[in-house]
């Protein structure tokens, strides 16, 4: 293991290997620090989805930047990341829910995104296995470039991309410490060493309040605990991402056929097991059954768990920290770390390699938090 | 040989697992996540032991811990939707009276 970096970044999710990509790209010697394997946390356990449809512009404006980047990304990086664009669908199930469709829509198409309000008949059109009255459902809102792609893969091209450029990739190792002098960096400690650096990224999702509690930072992020469960294979039925802001749902078939998806059930979302919670697996498996009848024969094949690491105002934190210059943020993604990490791991890089900063990443910064000026993303699921 | 089927459920090889681990997935989880080893209906109770043998072969690693296999996680056998969204007799009677 290398002794000094330019760069570490701790996190081996989509984030801190994007990041690698991209800082190695512009020549930063860049090292990076992670405790299990590339894809351990919530990367490796997300619902795959790539949404630009948002209730705020700073999360609409990213996404849709995103999409640009994922659109070329399996070229760029010689690797098939199994994008696929077929839509998302956001339910509308009532006026009020019209109307606030109506505003988000006017506001993503202010950016530029082809996103409209569709009729029940277009909704059953574009997903054949739905039934609008069942849900019940009185349209919904469509962006037919959002869509999905393999997060594990995304996550290993990126590692492999960054190896490739010479950034050094540690596995299996784990921050112990972070060494500061007055408002500097000056090395990260693990168990395999230390290395001598000035500017550490902190990506470890889940992970980050802790890293942060390192070098005596403080984040308000918070963990939630959320489960998917995954159907059998089936024959191709709808491309389009399936869900509703009302009851939390998300769903969505897969290449490989399997359909996968999750649904939030408050009182199992703050225990650390791994394991299915019956109240879960009923509860998707009833509302899924009432948004798509015909699926009640299809077996459930498995289920597992992650942790969506969250921040007040669900929308993640990013950038330098104003006590600590050299300690950036690239973490409370709340649920969405892998859709915005084209984007976000290329504005950091920008702000390392030339300290350029941008309007969006600095309404991200976490002072936000302390100033107490800050919009809340509501477009959040699963 | 190298065609044998490592991974029924998702009809993966001796030779994709040889492959995926010389081009550096030396990690089981990585090598499950690359390849979709588990993902089937057995939930990797067929190939994960395999894997884990092939792993230890080839990269000359020491004997990895059995606890580092991927634990498998109810169902046990796949369940219709429908079974899993009834409501629970027991508890409804329970409600009832």
């Amino acid at each position: 293991m290398k002794t000094k970096a330019e760069v570490v970044i701790i996190g081996g999710g989509v984030n801190g290997c994007g990041l690698a990509y991209n800082l190695s790209k512009q020549g930063v010697d860049t090292v990076l620090l992670e405790s299990h394997y590339l894809s351990s946390g919530a990367t490796g356990r997300c619902g795959a989805g790539i949404r630009q449809q948002w209730s705020t512009k700073e999360n609409a404006l990213l996404a849709i930047q995103s999409v640009k980047m994922f659109e070329t990304l399996s070229k760029e990086l010689d690797y098939d990341i199994e994008l696929r664009q077929g839509g998302y669908m956001i339910a509308i199930h009532d006026e009020e829910g019209m109307r606030e469709a109506e505003e988000n829509v006017s506001l993503q198409k202010s950016l530029g995104l082809d996103v409209d309000i569709i009729t029940t008949d277009e909704m059953v059109d574009i997903a054949p296995l739905l039934d609008p009255e069942n849900i019940p459902a009185i349209g919904a809102t469509f962006c037919p470039t959002d869509g999905h792609a393999n997060p594990f893969k995304t996550t290993f091209a990126y590692g492999q991309a960054a190896r490739k450029n010479g950034a050094e990739i540690n596995t299996h190792t784990t921050v112990t410490d972070i060494k500061t002098k007055g408002k500097k960096i000056v090395a990260v400690k693990t168990d395999r060493g230390t290395i001598k650096t000035d500017t550490v990224v902190n990506c470890a999702g889940i992970n980050s309040k802790e890293i942060a509690a390192l070098c005596d930072i403080s984040l308000p992020n918070y963990g939630l605990r959320k489960e998917i469960i995954a159907t059998e294979r089936l024959q191709p039925l709808f491309e389009a991402m399936i869900i509703s802001f009302k009851d939390g749902i998300y769903f969505s078939q897969q290449d490989h056929g399997q359909i996968v998806g999750g649904i939030p059930v408050s009182e199992t979302q703050t225990t650390c097991s791994s394991m299915p919670t019956t109240q879960f697996v009923k509860h998707m498996a009833q509302t899924l059954i009432r948004y798509a009848p015909r699926l009640k024969d299809i077996n459930m094949l498995r289920h597992w768990t992650g942790f969506y690491d969250v921040t007040p105002d669900a929308r993640p934190i990013l950038g330098a920290v104003d006590e600590l210059p050299g300690f950036i943020q690239c973490n409370g993604f709340s649920g969405h770390g892998f859709m915005l990490s084209p984007i976000t791991t290329k504005m950091l890089t920008e702000l390392i390699v030339s300290e350029k900063t941008n309007e969006v990443l600095e309404s991200l910064n976490l002072r936000r938090f302390e100033s107490g000026d800050f919009e809340s993303e509501t477009y959040v699921c699963g | 040989m190298k065609k044998s089927i490592v991974c029924r459920c998702e009809d993966i090889t001796e030779e994709d697992v040889l492959c995926a681990i010389r081009e550096g997935y030396t990690d089981l989880e990585e090598l499950r996540k690359k390849l979709r080893l588990g993902m089937g209906p057995c939930q990797g109770r067929c190939c994960m032991p395999l894997v884990k043998r092939l792993l230890q072969k080839e990269t000359g690693k020491a004997a990895i811990p059995d606890d580092s296999l991927h634990k498998a996680r109810p169902p046990v056998v796949p369940i219709p939707l429908s079974s899993l969204a009834s409501e629970d007799k027991k508890q409804k009677e329970e409600e009832d009276s």
